[in-house]
């Protein structure tokens, strides 16, 4: 016995057609690992088809022959095979304009997924950016060497007040400010960092929005100025290389 | 395979040989299964009718044709029998059977074999292995017309196709 004994008289039903339900989808299912057991079916499908030869009896009437050459006759295949001399002039014509068909369609699936590629090297290459940033941000906000200062107003409530983190070495500078008066249209506000030693350098434009809040997310600074204060002044909208006076705001550090 | 390449060219004398070779076998198995001429011969016609449809659901490379037929036959009239529709497409029947079916004389000594096999068979063994191909009932259906246990049934069966085989193999 070839096959796995507990599943040999299965086998022989199923060959005949004749097995359901559980014990049939068990069956298959364990034919899928066992080649052993594929084997045996094909053999006992051959002994099913042997049985067909044991069936005898009249021969067919002759209106059985006729009816099916009608049939045939009526019936003109749809896909008819061209003889083999046709073909032989056709087929390389034939095999040309699939291959080129084909090279085609590959061409155009590599060019699409080349086309995809760069786009996902595009993305990634953002989103590393703004992780470096939000790193940045969060490094800046929590460094122990950054000097903080608050600016505020001289002037009565709403009080202006902005907050402005600074790390020297790394050049990073975080500036939050709220409850800021809004501006006339071609006018904001210009932030400075007062270095130590030199003149104002500008260190970003901004406007408050609809309740006076504003930010400026680390600006392109030079590195290593050492900041004696931070001042505000209002500039026009594209900013100004030196502060107009006067300083609306001024902070130096805490 | 000559015959089929004619078939799949779409060579209607090709079909009229064919049906010549194997109309007789065809329509044995599908009266043998249905009993009533009109209904075999409608089989006969399907059958044919298919393989010229499509000549590809038989592949040479895995089975002889007339063997083939049998079975497909032998489906077909059971589908009918139990008024159900066709359960297996014909690409998917695959046989793999060792006498040659092709030349008559051969199928004369093959058919010759069967019968002696079955004859020679206890009757018991011989009327499960009938009732299960030539009438399509399951191992429980014969087991409820004989009073014999499924298993026994089951064993009957698988015994039954081995002896066939064994006549092939000797």
């Amino acid at each position: 016995m070839s096959a796995h004994q507990q599943f040999a008289d299965d086998l022989a039903l199923l060959a005949l057609g004749t097995l359901q339900g559980d014990e049939r989808v068990a069956l298959e299912k364990h034919m899928e690992g066992c080649p052993a057991c594929r084997r045996e079916l094909e053999r006992l499908r051959g002994d099913t088809a042997l049985l067909a030869l044991s069936a005898s009896g009249p021969k067919p009437p002759q209106r059985s022959r006729e009816r099916l050459l009608k049939a045939i006759a009526q019936e003109p295949r749809a896909k008819k095979i061209p003889a083999r001399r046709s073909s032989s002039n056709f087929m390389p014509w034939l095999a040309a304009v699939a291959f080129l068909l084909l090279a085609g369609f590959f061409w155009r699936q590599s060019d699409r997924l080349a086309q995809r590629v760069a786009q996902l090297q595009d993305e990634s290459v953002q989103q590393q950016a703004q992780l470096e940033r939000a790193r940045e941000v969060v490094s800046t906000l929590t460094s122990t060497d950054a000097m903080r200062v608050t600016l505020v107003a001289a002037q009565t409530p709403p009080q202006p007040q902005g907050k402005a983190i600074y790390v020297r070495e790394r050049a990073s500078l975080i500036f939050l400010a709220s409850n800021l008066v809004s501006l006339p249209p071609q006018k904001a506000y210009e932030l400075w960092l007062i270095p130590t030693n030199g003149a104002p350098i500008p260190a970003g434009v901004f406007k408050p929005d609809a309740r006076g809040s504003a930010t400026v997310i680390q600006p392109p600074l030079p590195a290593g100025v050492e900041a004696k204060a931070f001042a505000i002044t209002i500039e026009p909208e594209q900013g100004s290389a030196t502060p107009t006076m006067p300083i609306v705001m001024m902070g130096t550090g805490e | 395979m000559s015959l089929v390449w004619g078939i799949r060219s779409g060579d209607k004398s090709a079909m009229a040989t064919l049906y010549d070779r194997y109309s007789s076998l065809v329509y044995a198995v599908a009266l043998r299964v249905l009993g009533e001429t009109g209904a075999a011969e409608d089989v006969l016609q399907e059958v044919f009718m298919q393989l010229w449809r499509n000549p590809a659901a038989f592949d040479s490379g895995r089975g002889n044709l007339g063997a083939w037929l049998g079975v497909i036959t032998r489906n077909r009239a059971i589908d009918g029998l139990r008024k159900r529709r066709p359960e297996t497409d014909i690409a998917d029947v695959v046989v793999s059977v060792e006498p040659d079916m092709a030349d008559a004389a051969e199928r004369s000594r093959a058919m010759e074999k069967v019968r002696g096999a079955l004859v020679g068979m206890p009757e018991a063994q011989r009327s499960a292995l009938e009732m299960a191909y030539f009438e399509g009932l399951t191992h429980t259906e014969i087991a409820a017309k004989t009073g014999e246990p499924l298993g026994t049934i089951k064993t009957r069966i698988r015994a039954g196709l081995q002896a066939l085989r064994k006549v092939f193999e000797a």
